[in-house]
């Protein structure tokens, strides 16, 4: 019999404070900025001060988010790291850039092109724990997480390995948010308030972080769900992601009245939010709808963030209320659907149960 | 059945625009490594490279691109190594089966961001190309090209990155997650890599020596590779032609240092420990080591290490670097050589280790020097990455 897939862990570092709190309760909505930034842990607790200063915010981020979430799994080992990220190190690919081109390809030093490569959060935290095992990163956009949670759970299946840890982690770049301002992803800097639900403009309020979780083959008593499936999908139009969505359900046995809520990827972007809306007002009408980019910003794996909220719903059995779309509520919480995508593209349909 | 079946292989590189253009120059001592022409760089007097000698704007006539498209020069020779490679796999009807795709890169479109980087906000033209600098931008273009809408992935684990597209894709289909997927990588040259190379002082000035006691650093190159992975099924239901198959794989982290290889080649030799255990082969069953081989002095004597560790330091089969002829292609090398690997099978062929003059003191290991003929049945191919990333292939004939 195939291995089963359980979180037990969780550590997420992101624009909101997310960790020594419970649930969000401490979270508040930014309606002033197009651009959010992380809220920062204690590097210091984690992290020497002469490795801090070398590594880039991501990189710490991600060390410290993946420390939690094994301090939160206690666990001390893992078989396999997995991490996933859609710009990478993109901080320090903006410095060596920009050194490049204003010093004329002169007078270079190769910190910042080491920290650069896309990998360099996986393999920092490799060396941090002398992890010698598995260690892959997927760079793909929004689907960069859920690529990174479908090659762990086939890992787990074919009992290649029994713990795994496996993240979404992205930051800002000063240069690269002024060229998304440019090119629209980002919202524009004059339209505050900016609001996620009722935005009538295109681009996103975009944001950072990192999330990390301890995914093993044994159910435990800090278990906070199963996963059930992960599935992604390059390309679906407005109207095929509800029969895509069915039949994901399907082949995993569960059917929509089965889901008892749903966690959507709205960003506000007024192009693209046909793609949740309808699912929100028909499909799941009558399911309690979640929504998160408003706390957590839009970014490549911002669904790492709804990863987390959702596990987090099934351990607390509760649901924060500014996370909440609708007024519909359950009285217990067991199976969770997530759904996100960008730009029409990259889909990704994630399923957990408590 | 052995492993995962390979029904297609597509590639462009320094030394030829199709597979049989590639393999002509690997047996006919045909090097791909010149002088610098489309990249304007203070450093092209003394570099030398692995060049696909196309401008873009030959290669956007190729792929009979619209004037308004924002492909990377990356995407572009991506695009057409894919193309190839579906192409010689007879495929015809692109989402019949479930069909996925996994690329990889190291930096994206980093080509038309160097190009553009302070110009974006003055012309407005420019602006499309600012989404070219996501990693996952290739395989998005590769996939609306060949009409994909499936699963979409890419790796990026430095200069393993294809090793690692190719050892999912095997295991998609192993785990019967997909029938059909299409793997490897594509890299274009880019200011930002060879500077990167030149300050961590590891660019050869001369032509790269793998395994020479004498060797001086390793010459960048471009290139994409793609292969067909296909399901028993498929192959038994369309009764396809197999080229080879991917019978082991194996990845592990040498968590020593973020850009160098350890001493002993801890990493290298866990990843083809690992290899060996998926295809259940003996170290002695393979015929050719095609060695990562970059000859920079770390990797060849850390990779020389953890061979002589698998063989116990002795009878180490044939083994040679093929980057002398196509450069170091970063994130593509590792489908580039699975591709070589594949030809080495269908033509019992070793490939000549070239450059090669005096053999390192730190051990007894001399690289094949010259064409060999002899049987091949398993090939090793090794590919290593910053980030402590190692990967081993062994492609099996079917």
């Amino acid at each position: 019999m195939t291995k089963k897939t359980y979180i037990n862990g969780v550590g997420c570092i992101s624009t909101q404070k997310t960790f020594d709190t419970v649930f969000l309760e401490e979270a508040r909505v930014n309606h002033d900025e197009n651009v959010l930034a992380i809220v920062t842990p204690a590097y210091k607790e984690y992290i020497s001060p002469a490795a801090s200063r070398r590594m880039a915010k991501g990189v710490k981020n991600g060390i410290v988010a993946s420390a939690l979430a094994m301090k939160d799994a206690n666990t001390e080992n893992v078989d396999a790291i997995i991490t996933g990220t859609g710009l990478g190190c993109i901080e320090d690919s903006e410095k060596f850039l920009k050194s490049i081109l204003d010093n004329k390809e002169e007078f270079l030093t190769p910190t910042s092109f080491i920290q650069s490569t896309h990998n360099t959060v996986g393999a920092q935290i490799a060396l941090l724990q002398q992890c010698k095992g598995y260690n892959f990163t997927y760079v793909n956009g929004a689907v960069s997480f859920e690529s990174a949670l479908i090659d762990a759970k086939m890992q787990i299946e074919e009992d290649e390995a029994n713990s795994i840890l496996v993240g979404g982690v992205d930051e800002n770049g000063d240069y690269t948010t002024a060229l998304f301002k440019l090119n629209g992803r980002i919202k524009q800097d004059n339209q505050a308030p900016y609001d996620v639900l009722t935005s009538k403009t295109s681009g996103a309020v975009y944001g950072e972080g990192a999330s990390f979780f301890v995914l093993e083959n044994e159910r435990k008593e800090n278990t906070y769900a199963e996963l059930l499936d992960v599935y992604i999908i390059n390309t679906l139009e407005e109207n095929e992601v509800e029969s895509a969505l069915k039949s994901f359900l399907k082949s995993n046995n569960v059917e929509v009245s089965d889901i008892d809520a749903v966690v959507l990827g709205f960003d506000g972007n007024a192009d693209f939010e046909n793609y949740y809306k309808n699912l929100a007002e028909n499909t799941f009408a009558q399911t309690p709808v979640l929504y998160y980019k408003h706390l957590s910003g839009e970014y490549d794996t911002a669904s790492a963030f709804a990863f987390w909220m959702a596990s987090k719903v099934l351990k607390t059995q509760g649901i924060p209320e500014i996370v909440k779309v609708n007024k519909v509520s359950k009285p217990a919480y067991k199976t969770i659907l997530l759904y996100n995508q960008l730009n029409g593209k990259n889909h990704s349909f994630t399923l957990l149960s408590k | 059945m052995k492993g995962v079946a390979i029904t297609g292989m597509g590639i462009i590189s320094a030394i030829g625009n199709s597979v049989e253009e590639n393999y002509i120059s690997l047996i006919e001592n045909k090097i791909g490594v010149s002088r610098i022409q489309n990249i304007s760089t203070v450093h092209a007097d003394v570099i030398k490279v692995g060049e696909i000698k196309k401008t873009n704007d030959e290669l956007i006539s190729e792929l009979e691109l619209n004037e308004d498209n924002n492909f990377s020069r990356t995407a572009m020779i991506g695009t057409l190594a894919a193309k190839q490679a579906v192409e010689n796999a007879g495929i015809t009807s692109i989402n019949e089966f479930r069909t996925g795709l996994i690329s990889a890169t190291s930096v994206g479109g980093m080509d038309m961001t160097e190009k553009h980087y302070y110009d974006y906000f003055e012309k407005p033209e420019l602006v499309k190309y600012i989404t070219c600098h996501d990693g996952g931008d290739v395989a998005e273009k590769i996939a609306e090209e060949l009409g994909l809408k499936g699963m979409v992935s890419t790796i990026s684990t430095a200069c393993s990155s294809a090793a690692n597209s190719i050892m999912l894709g095997a295991r998609l289909i192993k785990t019967g997650k997909l029938d059909r997927v299409i793997v490897g990588g594509a890299d274009a040259l880019a200011k930002f890599t060879i500077n990167g190379f030149k300050t961590l002082m590891i660019l050869s000035d001369d032509y790269n020596k793998p395994f020479d006691n004498n060797r001086k650093g390793l010459n960048l190159g471009e290139a994409a590779a793609f292969l067909v992975l296909e399901s028993d099924e498929i192959v038994k239901k369309q009764n396809k032609k197999v080229l080879a198959r991917v019978s082991g794989y194996g990845n592990a982290n040498d968590a020593y240092h973020q850009t160098a290889s350890s001493e002993n080649g801890d990493g290298a030799y866990l990843a083809m420990k690992k290899a060996f255990e998926v295809s259940g082969l003996q170290p002695s069953q393979i015929d050719y080591i095609n060695v990562h081989g970059t000859a920079t002095p770390n990797n060849d004597l850390s990779e020389g290490r953890a061979i002589n560790r698998i063989y116990n330091g002795e009878n180490v089969p044939d083994f040679s670097s093929t980057k002398p002829f196509t450069g170091h292609t970063l994130a593509a090398a590792a489908a580039i050589e699975a591709v070589y690997s594949v030809l080495a099978i269908q033509n019992n062929v070793v490939y000549p280790n070239l450059n090669f003059e005096t053999q390192m003191e730190e051990f007894d290991l001399t690289p094949q020097t010259s064409l060999k003929n002899k049987n091949i049945e398993h090939v090793l191919s090794n590919s290593f990455g910053f980030g402590g990333n190692c990967s081993t292939l062994i492609f099996s004939k079917s």
